[in-house]
């Protein structure tokens, strides 16, 4: 009876649905693994989404500015609405974005939209990259994850070269012959590379329009695969979190996917969305119709690629320009150097996750962040590598910076070239006394607590300030991490006293690994004994 | 004859005689003496270089030598012309404040008729540059498109795309071009103040000088139109990124903050 019932029911329409995709997709186990994915909660943790909502507005907008934009260096005479620019001759790329900024409806806003978001999409990939440095979260597993977004980052970097060259503007134009001087400085290959790349002698008829199936077609669709990838990881390890009471290496706590999470991480997206809308409506972005047609004669001063080139920049410009021969040829050092410098900056940060495993010998899984005062030595480095980011920034400014501080650009020149050298090296001993500093701190409120600000009098006369004991969950965050010991060569006698033979790669891992975690880098936790003591005694200090 | 002999004695006769020799001198003076200083309509520029002399003395002379023979603090003005004068104490660089990179615009402290008295008097010490006419500098009916290919092509590699000003070496620079009075810049173009190069009208015609006022005038001053938005000093790059950072980025953490901080949760109802 009951049996017939259910065969006959008729189910809802969204049921059928549901079942017909479940029958040839397998929706429902894969729903059923994911739905409750657990995610934890931390400002943080959102920098990433951050960038990923850019980036799906840049793909959106990008969408638009296709239909508009004519990937073609033909020259024509511009007959558009923007009077200072009429009877001018100019490739078809500027005339058609001066047409998609003065005469498409809401061209310019979508094209400004699309530059503030590309902007922000690689300012939030460094932040984003910053926070997994800092916090330890590309240890093992997550080491080939770190690679994919270091990928995507510099890939993001060049996207936005090819996209802001396409415009064929007199400030991208000089950018490109940046780039074409950059190739030329490579000894032998050089003029080949930049014969190939511009099909002939700069800057050709032909690199609008291999820029842009570079930068429409190519680089983002490279990003959309590792892009993929980098959240399936993400899926797959679980995401890391903060220490804390129940929270373990074998758990995540948090909240799940649905209908939290997708409920806050969608209604992030448009706030995302609405905050780059709002910038773009305001703020103008390479306003390319004051800028001119690119014509290899003409130049201008302050022309500075977008900010994510800008150390690129720095570098040419802090860069003395030598030059020598060697053996009949000219050897443009003032730009190879620095062209050499440029993959080394990347890389330095790319591979320091294999770096640090092999010094300190870790290679268990981690899935609890460090506080990056616990790890000053890691944290001193990264300030170091931002420090070092940051004056070339400088550097690659420096003439506006002249400008602004009335200052000398020479002097301005000057400072990043030793800064250059210096500048790390004193981030880095600083952060690191200021971790031990924050250690100090944390050591001092686990034993005697917070300080409360109330003064109290003894009947001896002597005023005291309370302090406030610290909760059993504070305790426990506090304490949680681990404090390693330096990997150790072991002993240099063998059982039978015989010398054993050490390789100078090990000597050379134990100083470093002794630098990483030896004495001086940490403040010893408090013991149980310790607090027992402290605690148990008299109330006050 | 007879007459004049009979009064000989007259007692009136020297007089007489005083008054014919003084006509006479007088007479004589009048026909031989240098004719400039005697033509009645040079009266007004004479009087203008003597006061504009007078001018000089007190405030070029001890940088710029008392004859504008220049010394080792200013150099010499002989053959500036009166253009390079109206430009540098209309625009009030001159008289200089402190010696220094370059000489920066500050309150003009003299009244226009002043200026023109020192030009003249600048003027007399050798032949220059002329203090152009309204008609020479004027930006109306001059062709926009026209003056922003040549100011690219001249201008742009110090004063920027759209004359926002630029850094040059030791602390010298190229100063911002916004609302800049049409004569000064035509008048620094011709004279080449300070370390700006000269453009001479066999460089760059009278017309072009328009073109390229009309064009700074159109993109840079208090009408030029900015059609994104914040023109952000309209230096490019380095200042959309500094923006893009702290307004962009910079809202968008805090609104990461604010979503964070507001969650489901389970412990509390």
């Amino acid at each position: 009876m009951s049996t017939t019932s259910e065969t006959n029911r008729k189910a809802p329409a969204g049921e059928r649905v549901a079942d017909w995709a479940d029958g040839r997709l397998g929706i429902y186990s894969l729903a059923k693994a994911n739905m409750r994915k657990i995610f934890p909660d931390h400002w943080s943790f959102m920098l990433g989404e951050i960038a990923l909502y850019s980036f799906i507005i840049i793909i959106l907008t990008g969408v638009y500015l296709t239909l508009f934009f004519h990937p073609s260096m033909n020259e024509v005479v511009y007959e558009g609405t923007y009077v200072p620019m009429q009877g001018i001759r100019m490739s078809e790329a500027y005339a058609s974005t001066l047409d998609i900024s003065f005469d498409v409806r809401g061209g310019l806003l979508i094209r400004q939209i699309h530059h503030w978001a590309a902007l922000i999409f690689i300012a939030a990939m460094l932040v984003h990259m910053m926070r997994v440095f800092f916090t330890g979260a590309f240890r093992k597993p997550r080491e080939i994850n770190w690679l994919f977004g270091f990928l995507l980052l510099v890939l993001g970097m060049f996207t936005g070269f090819t996209g802001y060259s396409l415009p064929d503007d007199l400030l991208s134009g000089t950018g490109v012959r940046f780039m074409e001087g950059a190739i030329l400085s490579m000894p032998i290959v050089g003029t080949y590379m930049s014969f190939f790349l511009f099909g002939g002698e700069f800057p050709g008829g032909d690199f609008v329009s291999r820029f842009y199936s570079i930068h429409v077609l190519l680089l983002p669709g490279i990003m959309m695969g590792l892009l993929v990838a980098h959240l399936i990881l993400v899926f797959y390890h679980k995401h890391t979190q903060f220490a804390g009471p129940g929270r373990t290496n074998n758990n995540v706590v948090g909240m799940p996917l649905l209908p939290v999470y997708m409920a806050k991480a969608g209604g992030f997206f448009f706030l995302v969305f609405g905050i780059i809308s709002i910038i773009s409506a305001v703020a103008s972005i390479n306003p390319i119709w004051a800028l001119g047609p690119y014509r290899p004669d003409q130049v201008s001063t302050g022309a500075q690629p977008d900010w994510y080139m800008g150390f690129s920049e720095g570098l040419i410009r802090a860069m003395p320009g030598w030059e020598i021969n060697f053996a009949g040829h000219t050897l443009a050092l003032g730009v190879f150097i620095p062209l050499m410098i440029f993959p080394m900056i990347l890389a330095v940060i790319a591979v320091y996750p294999f770096v640090e495993s092999w010094i300190t010998g870790d290679k268990r899984e981690h899935h609890i962040l460090d506080r990056p005062r616990n790890v000053p030595t890691r944290t001193g480095f990264g300030v170091a590598w931002l420090t070092w980011y940051v004056i070339l920034l400088i550097a690659g400014g420096n003439d506006l910076v002249a400008i602004f501080f009335h200052m000398s650009i020479n002097s301005i020149t000057w400072f990043a070239r030793i800064a250059f050298f210096v500048g790390p090296v004193l981030a880095f001993i600083i952060t690191k006394r200021i971790c031990l500093g924050l250690q100090r701190r944390d050591r001092d409120k686990i034993l005697h607590g917070r300080e409360s600000g109330i003064i109290k009098r003894l009947p001896h006369g002597e005023f005291v300030e309370i302090h406030e004991p610290l909760s059993q969950e504070e305790l426990y965050t506090l304490t949680a991490h681990e404090q390693y010991k330096p990997a150790e060569i072991g002993p240099t006698v063998d059982e039978n006293g015989v010398r054993r033979k050490v390789k100078l790669k090990d000597k050379l891992r134990a100083k470093l690994s002794k630098g990483y975690y030896g004495p001086d880098t940490y403040i010893p936790k408090p013991s149980v004994e310790e607090f027992k003591e402290i605690t148990g005694g008299h109330g006050h200090h | 004859m007879k007459k004049l002999s009979a009064r000989r004695r007259h007692p009136l006769a020297a007089v007489v005689v005083l008054l014919l020799a003084l006509a006479a001198t007088g007479g004589l003076y009048a026909a031989f003496a240098p004719a400039d200083k005697a033509q009645a309509d040079d009266t007004a520029q004479s009087l203008a270089i003597q006061e504009g002399m007078k001018l000089y003395t007190v405030g070029c002379a001890s940088c710029h030598g008392t004859g504008g023979q220049g010394t080792s603090d200013g150099p010499s003005l002989i053959g500036v012309g009166s253009a390079a004068v109206d430009f540098q104490v209309g625009t009030g660089r001159m008289p200089a404040q402190q010696p220094g990179p370059q000489v920066p615009k500050k309150k003009v402290i003299y009244s226009q008729s002043e200026i023109d008295q020192l030009a003249a008097y600048v003027a007399s010490l050798g032949a220059g540059p002329i203090t152009p006419t309204e008609k020479q500098y004027s930006p109306k009916g001059a062709d926009i498109a026209k003056g922003g290919d040549l100011f690219r092509t001249n201008c742009a590699q110090c004063h920027n795309f759209t004359g926002e000003g630029g850094a040059l070496t030791d602390g010298k620079y190229a100063p911002n071009l916004e609302d800049v009075d049409p004569k000064h810049v035509y008048e620094a173009m011709q004279t080449g103040p300070q370390n700006m190069p000269s453009f001479p009208d066999s460089t760059l015609p009278e017309q072009q000088k328009r073109d390229i006022i009309a064009y700074i005038h159109t993109v840079n001053s208090d009408e030029a139109a900015s059609p994104g938005g914040l023109k952000l000093g309209g230096f490019g790059p380095v200042s959309e990124g500094l923006f893009g950072w702290v307004f962009g980025l910079g809202a968008l953490i805090a609104v990461a903050v604010w979503v964070a901080a507001h969650t489901a949760k389970a412990k509390k109802s």
